[in-house]
């Protein structure tokens, strides 16, 4: 699914360069569910955004489906996001001034969907994260677990194969958080590939491979983390 | 979901946000379509007058002021009637008739009025030595004007608002002006007492939007004896055959008679001409206006909503926006600016014209949808500009932003 080749990424600071991430090879098989941990400032939100095809490498490549991703255009990266790849925010990022169904119809309209369709669709994935009473709620009017689950609905819209997520847990109370989990198990089960950046320790231990950072490089893959896999 | 659906929510979300932008661009709109519906119906003002008095020249003491054609002869000073018999005894190429007027102040039951006194054209023609002047004989070679009998309608007493003259008049007749007529609460066939002396309304003339409404005429003669005035005129109106004959007339007359003032209509309305011009050079400023302070608040507005959004914006990019379609939202918001402070402006402009434009040009202003359409075209495409740049910000925006906490 993602293959990276000798990325590296730099940022300047104060007129230095400084190397922020640095990988030799990475790859994320087809259905993989793969948690990026680290301590602060370890670049895992970097590696999530060059994944996302949102923030290029200064040097490699980054495939997505054996497209690398950072040759193709600016529109056809914005296609391979809104066909491909979902995401879930750790603030959600829900438009404040649109409701639950309408911020669900967003991609949809992207996707150039007529707004019949849009709106059947979206009641539909509300009705999925168990919230079909509070589909003309706006985002304010919802509690932050309900928020997170529009967010989540909205992340489906278009059936992306990919859930690229950063720290998707990270605003929740535990009952929000155990649904949330719960969900990306089933996502998962689906067959689709998921990458979760977190802190939260027992998001990570319910992924299938546990992908380590410190200071921008890959320091371990923990393979034995994994509880689910395709098959179970 | 569309992508107005999406422009229309934010804006109905966050009013306030915009006002200041609305409010800037609809009062540009509203000074710019409010002047140029004055100009434009006063530039018609003055084209009525001068299609209509085009023939017409005006003969007036030297120190008279020329503000008005119509009231230029009510300026107290006066000319001697007989440079009435002098202009008739030159026999001047292109003369059609001659209208001798004396204004005098008078009264109706205590409120004052301006009395005008006239010479109907039959005493013309029945002065047998002005006959034989034969002033009416002296055809303009190369007349452009379209040679017709008079009609019924040229010999009644209510002609005298177009043709400037009147073809009988007794001398215990007046003809009231229609505002004159209205105030003063006249009918054709009551009897006034105007300067001590009884008169009979013979005529109410039709309303022409000039001085001449608020008058009353009566014979030039009559109003000399009782004014006391002698025999003098306050003007004399002479009117050409055609436009090239009162050109030619000009000098001729001023020659003629080098104690007075001799112009053409075309030089009475010269101030009015040069009034609208500067008001049309008003109004090219008040588009710079328009376009400096309109589209600064236009920016200002949509860059500062750029900031504001920009998690939006980095979340829409993330779900697939694309950076055109970025740009459009913001595009299409400033399009709405425009269009709701233009449409607001425009409909202001209108009323503020209409309002004031009889009171302070004297003018009556009708909408000008085109004008209208014009200025709402104008504040689109000045935002539309102004927003150019913070849009395309918009687009370039690093959407990795929608990763970070607020």
């Amino acid at each position: 699914m993602f293959r990276l080749q000798d990325v590296t990424k730099t940022y300047h600071r104060r007129g230095e360069q400084v190397v922020a991430f640095q990988a030799a090879s990475l790859e994320i098989a087809a259905g993989d569910y793969l948690a990026i941990v680290g301590s602060s400032g370890s670049c895992k939100t970097t590696l999530l955004s060059m994944l996302g095809g949102m923030l290029s490498p200064d040097a490699g490549r980054v495939w997505v489906d054996n497209r690398s991703i950072y040759e193709c255009s600016v529109p056809q990266r914005a296609a391979i996001r809104r066909d491909k790849l979902g995401f879930v925010f750790q603030t959600f990022n829900l438009v404040p001034y649109m409701s639950a169904v309408e911020n669900v119809q967003v991609p949809l309209y992207l996707a150039g969907i007529a707004p019949a369709v849009q709106r059947q669709r979206a009641a539909e994935l509300l009705e999925r994260v168990g919230l079909e009473d509070r589909l003309h709620h706006k985002p304010s009017e919802l509690s932050v677990g309900q928020q997170q689950r529009v967010a989540l609905a909205r992340t489906l819209a278009n059936s992306p194969p990919v859930i690229l997520a950063d720290e998707p847990t990270g605003n929740l109370d535990p009952q929000s958080r155990e649904r949330v989990l719960e969900f990306f198990a089933e996502l998962h089960r689906e067959g689709r590939t998921i990458v979760v950046v977190t802190h939260d320790a027992v998001a990570a231990n319910d992924a299938c491979r546990k992908l380590t950072l410190s200071d921008g490089v890959i320091v371990g893959v923990d393979t034995d983390a994994h509880k689910r896999t395709v098959a179970a | 979901m569309r992508l107005r659906t999406i422009v229309w929510k934010e804006l109905r979300e966050r009013p306030t946000a915009m006002f200041t932008g609305v409010l800037a661009v609809m009062l540009g709109v509203t000074a710019l379509v409010a002047l140029r519906h004055v100009t434009v119906f006063s530039e018609r003002e003055v084209g009525r007058q001068l299609n209509q008095l085009g023939a017409n020249i005006l003969i007036v003491p030297k120190g008279a002021s020329l503000q008005d054609y119509y009231s230029a002869d009510n300026n107290g000073q006066t000319l001697p009637e007989e440079h009435v018999d002098e202009i008739l005894l030159a026999t001047l190429t292109g003369v059609e008739k001659l209208s001798p007027k004396l204004c005098v102040p008078a009264d109706i039951d205590g409120q004052p009025i301006t009395l005008t006194g006239i010479l109907p054209q039959s005493e013309f023609e029945a002065k047998a030595a002005w006959q034989t002047a034969s002033m009416f004989k002296q055809p303009h070679v190369g007349c452009q004007r379209a040679h017709s009998p008079p009609t019924a309608e040229d010999r009644s007493p209510a002609a005298l608002a177009t043709q400037r003259t009147i073809e009988q008049l007794n001398h215990q007749d007046v003809v009231f002006g229609a505002e004159a007529a209205a105030r003063h609460d006249v009918h054709v066939g009551d009897h006034v007492t105007l300067l001590g002396a009884p008169f009979e309304v013979l005529a109410i003339l039709p309303e022409t939007g000039t001085a001449d409404d608020s008058r009353v005429f009566a014979h030039l003669h009559r109003v000399q004896d009782l004014s006391d005035a002698g025999s003098v005129v306050s003007a004399i109106e002479v009117l050409g055959c055609c436009e090239d004959a009162a050109g030619d007339l000009v000098p001729q007359l001023a020659k003629l008679l080098p104690d007075s003032r001799v112009v053409t209509i075309s030089q009475v309305v010269e101030t009015q001409v040069n009034v609208n011009r500067l008001m049309s050079g008003v109004s090219i400023l008040v588009l710079v206006v328009l376009v400096l302070v309109g589209g600064a608040s236009v920016l200002s507005t949509i860059a500062s909503n750029v900031r504001e959004r920009r998690r939006e914006i980095g979340t829409l990019v993330a779900l697939g926006a694309t950076p055109r379609l970025v740009s459009l939202l913001f595009l299409l918001k400033a399009t709405w600016l425009g269009a709701i402070g233009g449409l607001g402006g425009a409909a202001l402009g209108v009323g503020v014209a209409m309002w004031l434009g009889p009171r302070w040009a004297g003018i009556s202003v009708l909408p000008l949808y085109d004008v209208a359409a014009m200025a709402v075209g104008a504040a689109i495409g000045v935002t539309l500009l102004a927003a150019y740049w913070p849009a395309r910000q918009a687009a370039r925006l690093d959407p990795c932003i929608c990763f970070r906490e607020v």
